[in-house]
């Protein structure tokens, strides 16, 4: 599994290039997240994929190449912390509801719907941490799950930031579609 | 000043330098056909748009600037599909412009509308859909600037009618490209760098695989120069031809599936390859296990994407060829490479050279000698574009290129059909050059519609029609790996003189050797189009012949026969 982060401009039609190119390239993603950055023009992705190291470099070098990837970047092997979340509606009557509250407790996740017949548990976590907690909740009855994907950041001074500066893109214009 | 945007996409290609575009009008595409009509741009109807694509391909190729071509919405776009896949697989700057249904009935199933930017996605460098007249100024700038910067390829631009019909201040000053800022990549470590050059100047055994990038970088000084400095000898790859003359004694001639035996021998026994500007096609290696073991490689490419894609390498250099070759050469060592110089040399066998203007005339007509006779009758000067197939690869054997741009051919995608129209963009390109069409009776046959648009325009182009009527690299396939079985590759065609007559065009039938050099001399003085068929051995095949995943030294060598592949099979 290798995880790989995009700066992508934000507009339609970038996810379909960035899908169709992993497709192109056979290879599978495992999940994709992309949600805005702090400059709204640019959108973040987090591409988790089923490859190994030279089909994710591929994949790097292939996303640079579309026009509206402004950077990419496989950082598999650096310190990363991630991040997933979940939204999971499981079964709840009176009686088991006290044990699945202990679970929830013991996984740091909390409630945050109640409902007669049913609870809405949310965790966030890393990827194993969320899985542990579904496979205890099972038994009760998983109704419902709704998971982000995971995100990822690289850790400490390790900065993965956006381009900004670039040369004047007329400078490249050709001067003409004629004979050189 | 406010023009229509139909006014400002005929002005914005006028100012980019455009001349010609090549095109067929429709519906959607309706207004910047009247904005055309009052514009100086000359365009060229063509009779079916792929030919438009490849027309605006060979344009680009020809002349290293940008082919424009145009079509309608629907049927228009998706007739581009195959000549835009063309330019994608062999990096050629070729700029669509397609009209599209307004946009407030975008998405609504409207008579001739079609996604175009979804079907092209991944054929294109880059698509864009306008809606805005306001914005094709810019567009189309910026995709100029997409098709020819990097590794280039084709881009498409998807106009709707209403951005068509639209008016907006037309200001080109302040419409400049403004594409996405891109990291700016270190190319290579200084680690890097040094390691190539120690490979460079210890190296007993190196040989260069010479591509398209040399070309497309205009590196063909620097290449020269870093070839002498190095004492290498060049293998090219059939994109490759060109860049390097074919009379130069380090020149080898072309590698892979239909390459010189001695050629795909060197590579197998070579320590070092030194690839620039090509990227490892599976018709250059062969099987990857066993290809090249004993060499360490250098990869000179201005793609990331292509370092260790196919083939594993030592050291890459990212960036552009002639950066690169420039960069390079104060860091080399004179070197002396006579020995295995001369090892390859023997390995061609005593005459060096397939000799087959020495052989009797048996009274057949063999495909490899009509080509050869051009080739000399041109004295190599001609540009010479192929279809795909037999013919294309006996035009890169026996055809001797010294100069760059003059072999134009479809080589990563190979579209039959090519031919034709690509001649024609060429011949735009380079009105006062003698161009060839090169074309099987195949390929010939899907795009020879397009005889009409060389009337109508009025354009001098020669045509060599190599007719053994069978789909003849089809056939051999057949023939090789089939048992003889040749299933739907005999092809009935028709006369192909009294076609081009009834075209307008002259027309003469070879079938003797006699006949060729006089009948292509007649060709080349007379001043207007000439067509001529030529009846060659209907089941010659061509050799050598790497098997699809065989190793690139493992080749079917040519039996006993009236042609000799080299002197040493004799």
């Amino acid at each position: 599994m290798q995880t790989l982060v995009a700066y992508v401009e934000n507009k339609p039609g970038v996810l379909n290039r960035v899908a169709s190119l992993a497709r192109r390239l056979a290879i599978n993603i495992d999940s994709l997240t992309v949600g805005p950055t702090e400059n709204e023009e640019i959108a973040r992705m987090t591409i988790v994929a089923h490859t190994d190291e030279r089909g994710a470099h591929r994949l790097e070098a292939s996303l640079e190449k579309l026009v509206d990837v402004l950077l990419a970047e496989n950082i598999s092997d650096r310190a990363l912390l991630e991040r997933d979340l979940a939204l999971i509606k499981v079964a709840a009557d009176q009686q088991n509801r006290p044990h699945l509250m202990e679970l929830i407790k013991v996984f740091r996740a909390r409630v945050v719907d109640v409902a007669p017949e049913s609870l809405i548990i949310e965790v966030s976590g890393t990827v194993d941490k969320i899985d542990g907690l579904l496979e205890v909740l099972r038994p009760f009855g998983v109704l419902e799950m709704a998971r982000t994907g995971r995100i990822s950041m690289t850790r400490g001074s390790d900065l993965l930031r956006p381009p900004v500066a670039q040369p004047e893109s007329s400078a490249l214009e050709p001067t003409g579609s004629g004979v050189k | 000043m406010k023009l229509t945007g139909a006014e400002i996409l005929c002005e914005s290609l006028t100012r980019l330098g455009v001349r010609e575009i090549f095109g067929y009008p429709g519906g959607a595409i309706l207004p910047v056909y009247d904005a055309l009509g009052k514009s100086k741009l000359h365009h060229i109807l063509v009779r079916h748009e792929q030919g438009a694509t490849h027309m605006a391909d060979g344009y680009a190729r020809a002349s290293g600037g940008i082919g424009v071509a145009m079509a309608t919405s629907g049927p228009g776009a998706t007739n581009m599909v195959t000549g835009i896949a063309t330019a994608m697989l062999d990096s050629s700057p070729v700029v669509c412009i397609t009209g599209q249904v307004s946009s407030k009935v975008l998405g609504s199933d409207a008579f001739q509308e079609i996604d175009i930017t979804g079907i092209t996605m991944p054929i294109t460098k880059h698509n864009v859909v306008v809606t805005r007249a306001g914005d094709i100024a810019r567009t189309i700038r910026e995709a100029f600037v997409i098709a020819k910067s990097g590794r280039p390829g084709p881009v498409l631009v998807d106009v709707t009618k209403d951005a068509q019909q639209g008016s907006a201040e037309f200001d080109w000053e302040n419409c400049a490209p403004k594409l996405p800022p891109k990291r700016i990549r270190n190319n290579h470590d200084q680690a890097e760098f040094d390691r190539a050059v120690e490979m460079l100047n210890t190296a007993k055994r190196p040989l260069i695989l010479a591509g398209h990038g040399i070309m497309v970088s205009g590196a063909m000084r620097a290449f020269e120069q870093f070839v002498r400095v190095g004492n290498y000898p060049v293998a090219m790859t059939l994109l490759g031809i060109g860049c390097f003359p074919a009379k130069d004694p380090l020149n080898l001639g072309m590698m892979g599936m239909h390459g010189e035996a001695w050629v795909n021998n060197a590579i197998q026994e070579a320590d070092l390859l030194i690839a620039v500007g090509m990227r490892f096609d599976d018709r250059v290696t062969g099987d990857l296990r066993t290809y090249a073991k004993s060499a360490r490689k250098i990869h000179i490419e201005i793609d990331r994407a292509e370092i260790n894609k196919n083939v594993k390498v030592d050291a890459a250099l990212i960036g552009d060829a002639r950066e690169v070759l420039e960069k390079l050469i104060p860091h080399m060592q004179t070197r002396d490479h006579s020995a295995w110089i001369r090892h390859i040399n023997e390995l061609k066998g005593d005459s060096a050279v397939r000799d087959i203007q020495s052989l009797p005339d048996t009274g057949h007509l063999y495909a490899a000698h009509v080509i050869n006779d051009l080739w000399k009758e041109t004295r190599g000067e001609a540009i010479v574009v192929t279809d795909v197939g037999q013919h294309q690869m006996w035009e890169a054997q026996y055809y001797h290129h010294d100069r760059p741009r003059t072999l134009i051919t479809s080589g990563g995608l190979g579209t039959m059909g090519f031919a034709l129209p690509a001649a024609i963009g060429a011949k735009f390109a380079k009105p006062d050059s003698e161009v060839w069409a090169v074309v099987g009776d195949g390929g010939f046959q899907m795009t020879m519609s397009e005889l009409a648009t060389i009337v109508q325009e009025k354009i001098n182009l020669k045509i060599a029609i190599i007719n053994n009527g069978y789909l003849g690299m089809v056939r051999q396939w057949q023939e090789f790996f089939y048992d003889k079985r040749y299933v739907a590759t005999p092809l009935v065609a028709p006369d192909f003189v009294a076609l081009a007559n009834a075209f307008g065009i002259r027309g003469e039938r070879v079938t003797t050797r006699a006949e060729v050099t006089p009948t292509i001399r007649a060709a080349r003085e007379s001043g207007e189009t000439v067509l001529l068929d030529f009846r060659v051995e209907q089941e010659d095949s061509v050799y050598p012949m790497v098997a699809a995943g065989a190793s690139l030294n493992d080749m079917i060598r040519r039996p006993h026969s009236p042609l000799v592949e080299t002197a040493s099979d004799t």
